[in-house]
């Protein structure tokens, strides 16, 4: 048996599902946040890669 | 079968998302982020406003992760006292296996951003506190000693030193002392409560002072601690996080404090129990406001030094 667009199974985990979709979207806000206030403070540095520096 | 049975729904004990939430101890979690904050604050090097608020959120959950470990553990002593017997495990919401996976994945989680985030000396500290909650108190020493409470404090102790570590990514005379101001608080504190309260520890077989110690030794070490207190709370006040406003915060209820404490060492049960315990209720109260007050202070002074207002 398929579920149906709206099982009873949504209504009764919707809370939940909403919780998990919170806490999910509230991490990548976070790793967004953090990765742009690294790459722009001003000591912030890409290390060279080996071939690159040795002109290879 | 009852008409009621019929009707009741197969899932109506199924987690929800707060059930879940619970496991991470939220009310302990607001002492966490309270004084992590502070610790961080208090620090003499500034951090990125957004790493800061990353930071104590890894703090908070680590500390809630050792939470959910705790809850896995004791979910058998949980089940048979009053006060805990309505926490996700015992209440038949969310499984032990659930609390594990729960507590092992945010504390990874919470080590290795802390770590990312900041730097490997605060992640290192948060790791550390994880394991000594964990695995020092609540698996080892908590069902073994009545000095549990001195054990267990210690855990709840760490934040603000982690805090200071996150923006310094060093330990120092003033991080210790805040440490100690947490640690040597909670005895005092929580046998003040035990004191007043009657607890089922018994039934869950964990030893706390009151019983196997008598009311009479309790007494004695709620002084005891309270002068250890004074002595590192006033002491914290000369190092770098002190100004004028946190010394005489200190002083003022530290001296209240210790009134309190000789007070309660001085009097015998009948005394207590004839005016139902007043003293120890009123230095109970104290307790929540000392902490608190005591580390609003150091809040307070480092926004003034930043402010210039002391020069």
């Amino acid at each position: 048996m398929s579920l149906v667009k709206e099982h009873e199974l949504h209504k009764r985990r919707r809370g939940r599902n909403i919780g998990v979709g919170l806490v999910l979207a509230a991490f990548i806000a976070i790793i967004f946040g953090l990765t742009f206030v690294k790459v722009t403070r001003e000591n912030f540095q890409v290390q060279p890669q080996q071939g690159v520096t040795d002109g290879n | 079968m009852s008409d009621a049975s019929l009707h009741a729904s197969p899932y109506e004990n199924e987690a929800q998302f707060g059930d879940y939430f619970a496991l991470l101890k939220p009310r302990v979690m607001t002492l966490v982020v309270f004084t992590a904050f502070v610790g961080l604050l208090a620090a003499p090097v500034g951090v990125h406003p957004f790493v800061g608020f990353c930071a104590v959120l890894f703090i908070a959950v680590g500390g809630g992760a050792s939470g959910a470990l705790n809850m896995w553990y004791d979910s058998d002593i949980d089940a048979v006292m009053k006060r805990t017997a309505k926490r996700p495990i015992p209440a038949g919401k969310v499984t032990r296996d659930e609390a594990l996976a729960i507590g092992l994945t945010l504390s990874v989680f919470a080590v290795v951003f802390l770590g990312l985030a900041t730097n490997w000396v605060a992640a290192g500290l948060l790791a550390f506190t994880i394991f000594f909650y964990v695995v020092v108190y609540t698996m080892w020493l908590k069902r073994l000693t009545p000095q549990n409470i001195v054990i267990g404090g210690a855990a709840g102790a760490f934040p603000p030193m982690i805090g200071w570590a996150a923006a310094t990514g060093d330990i120092s005379t003033a991080s210790v002392l805040m440490f100690c101001l947490t640690f040597l608080w909670t005895p005092p504190h929580f046998w003040a409560l035990a004191l007043f309260v009657r607890m089922d520890y018994d039934n869950a077989t964990v030893p706390m002072l009151t019983v196997t110690h008598g009311r009479r030794a309790t007494r004695r070490h709620v002084l005891v601690y309270t002068v250890l207190l004074a002595v590192f709370a006033i002491g914290l006040g000369f190092t770098q996080v002190g100004g004028p406003v946190y010394l005489a915060t200190s002083v003022l209820l530290n001296a209240l404090f210790l009134k309190g404490a000789v007070q309660i060492a001085r009097r015998d049960e009948a005394q207590a129990e004839a005016d139902s315990y007043k003293v120890e209720k009123k230095f109970f109260k104290l307790s929540l406001l000392y902490l608190f007050a005591h580390f609003g202070a150091i809040l307070v002074d480092a926004g003034l030094d930043r402010l210039g207002v002391w020069g």
